[in-house]
């Protein structure tokens, strides 16, 4: 039987990494689109930048006028971006792989609704400022997902239950959130709808160092399960056999991605349809099985910044918030998919 | 069937239909205003123009609304299900919802339409546009079960894209909106509702005709067809009446959810997979989960309201997962 030979990275001891040489290029080709994508994004706006000046500022010697619009106003904005999107795409790549079906992202299972709520409920009860309305954003994510976990528990979560049980609790989430807004004034009813596209708009510092931490985090130990995640896809019997804590990785798993996700739209608001699609995009790039972990995360930030541009560029400065792209760019990407399968005969 | 099972299934539903005129009757005499039941039935029969009957009269009408739309609700939820083979499919998945709410949203800011009873035929043509655009997309004469819910969420996440650059840009299109969209039996006049009854009416005896050739479709392509049944016609005919009713539903209330998804869903736990049986027991029980929320929605609130579509998902939703929470997972 003629076999290739997987290309490794192997260490003395007896360690060893399989590397895939088409997913290091694909990851390799997004990182260098996504960094373009930021250095385009930092030229535009009301005052436009050329990008060799955007170098030259972020290397420390621009002048100061651009130097205080790069460092100050947009960085902060794309780095928020970057993050945000990295989040979303690392957590709807955990969470389709737990559920085990291509629409468990945390749209579809309520996350984003309950984020929603918690905001809501601090815009509309307490107008509060942008830094409690993130915390509410916060509190809102974590209690829907300790609640959907909760719920879809009986002797370990299956990933079909999670899902039918995300989209109950998202039902009744979503109706709170109706009612909220139609108790709310006008003024705050717009700023709300404003905070559930999910926008960039006047992102800055402080925004980035939590956002940071949490994916700096929670990045070790998410990759470090990864091996398992993988395991588990193959059903939880023979994962159990091949040596992996099922309920345990799952769970680890299952409470990163719920952070993720929280902390992705407690900064910048529900933006829709990354972590559905970036998982879905990474794994047809790759074409490699399993969860597709860094490729997926790096897709995500890539489709943030690149839809941020878009807005940017065709709409003008802040006028559409990002969201609204990714909302549109998502449908028409599924659209794509199901006429391309089609033809292909797989669905 | 054994006999004693299609008895014991008759008098089931004749007890729902009781059941539901008792709910309608509440309807009439709960709200804001109590009313006793003389004076209910004072003012069903006679109109002396009394302030009580003038209660009674403008509550009958939102009564009979919320019968036929949830009737739609309930039907269009059924026939949906049957027709895609999947217990979860309810009108919005099919992106019905989403094409109506585009469309009015479209007729308030770009056309200029104020009043409820003009933007009707918008939500009604938008929802029949989608429900067209899904069937072609999902592939007409091979659609299967999932190229249509594909296509739905496909075209839903598009066009919630657009329904909210425009409530973010438009402050009077977001006034609207955000009450237009929970769903609400009580914004709809008399004007409104003759303009949906013909529909509501048409898609419901549609839908009940389609019970038999559904049943067949339930068995799968290829035993279906060496039944005799006519696969594409059925599939067509099904797509049809669901989008009429969730159409028309939607233009005169909003986009209810939850009630298309969960009552048909708790009428097969008893009435096991024949259609025949399920589709009138959805017509029937349908109407009480909104009459009965709208009811509810009235009395929590007094003297305003909660609306109806509210209700209806914080009652449908742990009722759902209870659901899912029961069944084994080999059979989801």
């Amino acid at each position: 039987m003629k076999t290739t030979r997987t290309p490794a990275l192997r260490v003395r001891d007896g360690l060893s990494v399989r590397l895939d040489p088409r997913a290091l290029a694909v990851v390799a080709l997004l990182v260098a689109a996504a960094l373009a994508a930021s250095i385009l994004l930092i030229g535009t706006g009301d005052f436009s930048i050329p990008a060799g000046d955007v170098l030259r500022t972020l290397a420390g010697y621009g002048d100061p006028r651009q130097e205080f619009i790069v460092t100050e106003l947009r960085l902060p904005r794309v780095l928020v971006g970057l993050l945000v999107g990295a989040s979303l795409g690392l957590g709807g790549a955990l969470f389709q792989s737990i559920s085990r079906n291509p629409l468990g992202s945390p749209d579809v299972l309520g996350l984003g609704q309950g984020s929603t709520a918690g905001a809501l409920v601090v815009i509309v009860l307490f107008s509060g400022s942008a830094t409690e309305v993130a915390l509410g954003a916060l509190a809102g994510g974590l209690a829907t997902g300790l609640a959907i976990y909760l719920l879809a528990w009986k002797q370990g979560v299956h990933g079909y239950r999670l899902v039918l049980v995300g989209i109950g609790v998202s039902a009744v989430v979503t109706a709170a959130n109706g009612y909220l807004l139609t108790k709310a004034d006008i003024v705050d009813a717009a700023r709300a709808v404003v905070w559930m596209t999910g926008s960039l708009g006047g992102r800055d510092w402080d925004q980035v160092w939590p956002l940071l931490v949490l994916c700096a985090a929670l990045l070790p130990l998410v990759l470090g399960n990864a091996r398992g995640l993988r395991m588990t896809e193959m059903g939880d019997d023979v994962s159990y056999a091949l040596g992996v804590r099922v309920e345990r990785v799952r769970l680890l798993l299952m409470v990163s991605a719920v952070m993720l996700t929280a902390g992705a739209t407690a900064a910048a608001g529900p933006v829709g349809f990354v972590a559905l699609t970036a998982p879905q995009l990474a794994r047809r790039l790759t074409r490699a099985p399993g969860p597709n972990l860094v490729p997926s995360m790096v897709m995500g930030a890539t489709l943030l910044i690149v839809a941020d541009w878009a807005s940017q560029r065709a709409f003008g400065a802040d006028q559409l918030p990002v969201g609204v792209v990714t909302g549109v760019l998502g449908g028409l990407y599924l659209l794509w998919l199901l006429v391309t399968e089609r033809r292909a005969g797989r669905i | 069937m054994p006999p004693t099972h299609r008895a014991i299934r008759a008098v089931g539903l004749l007890a729902s239909v009781v059941v539901l005129v008792l709910v309608a009757l509440a309807s009439i005499a709960i709200g804001a205003k109590g009313l006793s039941s003389a004076q209910v039935w004072h003012g069903l029969f006679h109109d002396s123009g009394t302030y009580a009957d003038v209660v009674v009269d403008d509550r009958l009408s939102r009564t009979v609304l919320g019968l036929l739309v949830g009737a739609a609700l309930g039907l269009s939820g059924a026939v949906l299900q049957a027709l895609t083979r999947n217990p979860l499919a309810d009108p919005g998945l099919l992106g019905i919802n989403a094409g109506a709410s585009a469309a009015v949203v479209t007729a308030i800011t770009f056309l200029g339409v104020t009043s409820l009873s003009g933007y009707v035929w918008f939500a009604f043509l938008g929802a029949a546009t989608v429900g067209a655009l899904v069937w072609f997309l999902g592939g007409s004469r091979g659609a299967t079960p999932v190229r249509l819910a594909l296509a739905g969420t496909a075209i839903s996440a598009a066009l919630y894209g657009y329904l909210q650059a425009v409530m973010i840009t438009d402050d009077a299109a977001l006034g609207t909106m955000r009450f237009w969209t929970v769903g609400s039996l009580g914004s709809a006049t008399d004007a409104t509702i003759t303009q949906v009854v013909p529909f509501l009416v048409a898609g419901t005896v549609l839908a009940l005709a389609l019970a038999r050739p559904l049943n067949a479709l339930a068995m799968g392509d290829d035993t279906a067809r060496a039944l005799g049944a006519n696969l594409h016609r059925t599939r067509a005919l099904s797509m049809a009446a669901a989008t009429v009713l969730c159409g028309a539903a939607t233009a005169a209330c909003g986009p209810i959810v939850f009630v298309g998804l969960m009552v048909p869903h708790t009428v097969r736990s008893f009435t096991g997979p024949d259609l025949r049986w399920i589709l009138p027991y959805a017509t029937v029980l349908s109407p009480v989960l909104l009459l009965g929320a709208d009811v509810i929605g009235r009395v929590v609130a007094r003297p305003a309201e909660l609306q109806v579509g509210i209700v209806t998902a914080v009652i449908g939703g742990p009722v759902f997962i209870l659901l899912v929470r029961r069944r084994r997972t080999a059979q989801l």
